[in-house]
């Protein structure tokens, strides 16, 4: 896949102007249906998340205290990990998306919640409610695409060091927090700029995280288990706090790989944006640009409703429990205006995902002409791609089109 | 060489340094972000240190139309004096509204408070609560205010007070406080008190029963003007009705009208006269307002047309605003209204900030898609 306006057969070309005004038009009249029925059931709803998850959180490490006792500590673990991935899905991010903000309860308010995360509220709100969800899939803004450290299109140039990315990719995973903390704060650009030139915002904000991590570190890694010294449980609650977090880790950076990375998700080029977007056009952008993940209730609540991605990118403060109502409607428009409603179960969309970021890993259409009897040529191409230089890589590039185009012939 | 000592003073403990305080520290970091009040809500919303809440323990029905709630306050309630109200938010339809209500019981050993609330045609929080509250529900409470009480030396002479009371419809809650105060104990406290009420008909006296009751007893002199069969009071009535009116302190509460004929009656006369006001009408006329001030609160006011964003609006005028992306996604921009009333500009939906009826600071708003609708007052840039 490469940026929509560099593809053959662009998949809005159908469209006209008028289209995509009458589109977004129709789309509105979803979200205002939504608006105009919003209301007590709603707000019960996202109430009883809210107690059940403190329960849940406060049971499982009440459990742990015994965790000395090995079931008591699989229960506790597991128990935890569902706490920790429903305060950051189901809650945390919806809640400061505004989705909420209706109830006027400065308790679930977007200007007020703080998340068990090692991002602050303040940069992720930023990083992820501005940016991402404005310049969605525009490669070079949205940094959602790779946070700024995999190649995840085939119009970036191939460089050797993307060989690792599905490793870089797998200890992101695990360590995902950090990732979005660290994204946040767009660490990596700004911490190639010397010391004296940072700006002062940089600086307080990352005074500001690197006191949320402290904060975060000493809940899970200090108190909790302090408190299960005296029953003897002290490593295995540190223990059970550091898998919690690795399990909501893994599975969060699973469901927002599932959101925006699927091969067929389309990706767009800055300049191709025009100033004056159009809310159709902006519309339109976000049901390119987003993939679901179709399931049952279970999966809908644990995703935070990010298996409604499509939805949630079109309509980012609605409540999320209203997503499964409006997503057949929605498919609707899809099918009406002929595009491609993007879904499928996790495993399918995770191993898309995957695959995607092991392709891309890859010069480009590497992997595609590779067979087991080619395999020993391809890999010296590759080992010589590798080490050698801009020269050689453009070669082989060449060389690697060409075979493309042959098997394509063959075929 | 010398060295210099400092003198060693005791100090007092530095705050935190107490066990209470330690161990609230821990408990604090155990469930960061949190704090510990977050987690001790799940349980105990009511407890002492929450925010003031209040549970419902009864809906009374008093008329068709009326209900008092009874409630239990959180163990923060700092007590009332009759005769004041209470702001009360209550979740209507899922959204937090706020409203303020006269309590109607002098203060009951239960600790129990309550308020009797009518509903009025197209109330949204009255109907709600006449109709819809129940037992177990949980509300949201301020501490009692207001000066509408009777005077202490009501109960410490030992001549009788002698007062007027005039009420009309709803009016009568404040006064049913007081009345309840001085009758509802072992020995009533002597009063000469001549309440001239005023409603519909008789069925529509809120606690009509009760107040017929005391004037049985001979505790009060009720006059009951049924307006549906006798007219609306005119003050030049009161002469007549109250002969002895100029020896009474008057107490007054009910619809604006007889309020405002009052004050300039009882001015003109010179007789002390106390008057509570319930809220005034609801804004009107808002559902085509378009445009108006915007009032920031570093005193910057900008006149700003029914297109434009109030975020811009203020920019504009240089007032330092937070903002995201400019199209209602982000919510980055959000900041309390104080007053007033905006539209949004997506979908032309109307939010109205009453001051006394919003939660604490204001309702917040998105300021990137808000045009005002009419003149508001929004709470940044200060």
């Amino acid at each position: 896949m490469t940026v929509i306006t560099k593809q053959p057969v662009s998949p809005i070309a159908h469209l006209s102007t008028s289209d995509i005004e009458l589109l977004g038009k129709e789309l509105d009249e979803i979200r205002q249906s939504v608006l105009d029925s919003r209301g007590e059931s709603d707000a019960a709803y996202i109430r009883t998340v809210v107690d059940v998850q403190r329960k849940l959180e406060l049971g499982s490490r009440a459990v742990l205290l015994a965790s000395a006792f090995p079931p008591a500590w699989i229960a506790g673990t597991i128990g935890l990990s569902i706490a920790k991935i429903l305060e950051n899905m189901e809650i945390g991010h919806n809640v400061m998306h505004g989705q909420w903000d209706w109830m006027r309860d400065p308790k679930i308010h977007s200007t007020t919640w703080e998340w068990d995360n090692a991002s602050t509220a303040e940069g992720w709100k930023h990083s992820h409610n501005e940016l991402h969800h404005t310049y969605t899939n525009i490669i070079g803004k949205d940094n959602d695409l790779g946070y700024g450290i995999m190649r995840v299109d085939e119009d970036q140039r191939w460089h050797p060091m993307y060989l690792v990315q599905p490793l870089w990719n797998f200890i992101n995973a695990c360590f995902f927090e950090y990732g979005i903390a660290a994204y946040d704060l767009e660490l990596g650009r700004n911490l190639r700029v010397p010391k004296e030139k940072r700006s002062p915002e940089f600086t307080r904000s990352l005074k500001k995280t690197l006191g949320k991590i402290r904060k975060q570190a000493t809940k899970d890694y200090l108190v909790h288990p302090g408190l299960a010294l005296p029953f003897g449980a002290a490593p295995q609650v540190l223990a059970a706090n550091f898998i919690a977090n690795v399990v909501r880790n893994v599975w969060s950076h699973s469901v927002i790989m599932c959101g925006h990375f699927p091969e067929g998700v389309e990706t767009f080029e800055r300049k191709s944006i025009p100033d004056d977007e159009s809310r159709g056009d902006w519309y339109l952008r976000q049901m390119l640009g987003s993939a679901n993940i179709s399931g049952g209730k279970l999966l809908h609540l644990m995703s935070g409703n990010l298996s409604h991605q499509i939805e949630h990118h079109l309509f980012p403060d609605l409540p999320s429990n209203r997503y499964v109502e409006v997503a057949p409607q929605v498919r609707e428009v899809f099918e009406k205006y002929g595009l491609n409603y993007h879904t499928a179960p996790m495993p399918q969309q995770v191993y898309s995902a995957w695959h995607k970021v092991v392709r891309l890993s890859l010069p480009n259409g590497w992997l595609a002409t590779t067979t087991p009897r080619n395999l020993p040529q391809q890999l010296k191409l590759l080992y010589g791609m590798s080490t050698g230089g801009p020269k050689i890589r453009r070669a082989a590039q060449a060389r690697l089109e060409q075979l493309a185009r042959r098997q394509a012939a063959a075929a | 060489m010398s060295s210099i000592s400092l003198p060693r003073v005791a100090t007092p403990a530095a705050a935190g340094t107490t066990w209470r305080d330690r161990l609230r520290r821990v408990a604090d970091a155990a469930v960061t972000p949190l704090d510990l009040d977050d987690v001790l809500d799940v349980f105990a919303p009511l407890r002492a240190g929450a925010p003031l809440r209040g549970r419902i323990v009864e809906v009374r029905p008093e008329t068709a139309h009326s209900a008092t709630i009874v409630l239990e306050p959180g163990k923060d309630w700092r007590g009332h004096q009759p005769g004041q109200y209470v702001r009360v938010g209550v979740e209507v339809d899922g959204i937090r509204l706020w409203r303020t209500y006269s309590l109607t019981h002098g203060p009951r050993r239960d600790g129990y408070i309550s308020i009797t609330v009518k509903a009025i045609p197209g109330g949204v929080v009255s109907g709600h609560l006449v109709h819809r509250a129940r037992v177990g529900q949980v509300v949201q409470l301020d501490q009692a205010q207001g000066d509408f009480v009777l005077p202490p030396q009501t109960w410490t002479t030992p001549e009788p007070a002698k007062l007027l009371m005039v009420t009309g419809g709803s009016g009568i809650t404040p006064v049913v406080g007081m009345l309840r105060n001085l009758f509802n104990r072992a020995t009533p406290v002597r009063a000469d008190i001549v309440l001239l009420h005023s409603a519909l008909t008789h069925d529509d006296v809120i606690f009509g029963r009760e107040l017929r009751e005391y004037a049985e007893r001979g505790l009060i002199t009720l006059i009951e003007r049924h307006t549906d069969v006798d007219g609306m009071l005119a003050v030049t009535e009161l002469e007549q009705l109250v002969p002895d009116l100029v020896e009474r302190t008057t107490y007054a509460c009910g619809p604006a009208g007889l309020l405002d004929a009052l004050e300039e009656f009882c001015a003109a006369a010179g007789l002390p006269l106390h008057v509570e006001r319930f809220r005034p009408p609801v804004l009107s006329g808002l559902e085509d307002a378009e445009g108006g001030t915007v009032a920031f609160a570093d005193g910057t006011v900008v006149d700003a047309g029914g297109t434009t964003p109030i975020l811009d609006a203020g920019e504009a005028a240089g007032v330092l605003m937070p903002s995201g992306c400019r199209m209602g996604v982000c919510f980055g921009c959000v900041v309390p209204m104080t007053a007033g009333a905006v539209r949004d500009l997506r979908n032309g939906a109307l939010t109205i900030a009453v001051p006394g009826e919003t939660g604490p600071g204001g309702i917040p708003i998105q300021t990137c898609v808000s045009a005002a609708a009419g003149d508001c007052t929004i709470d940044v840039g200060g």
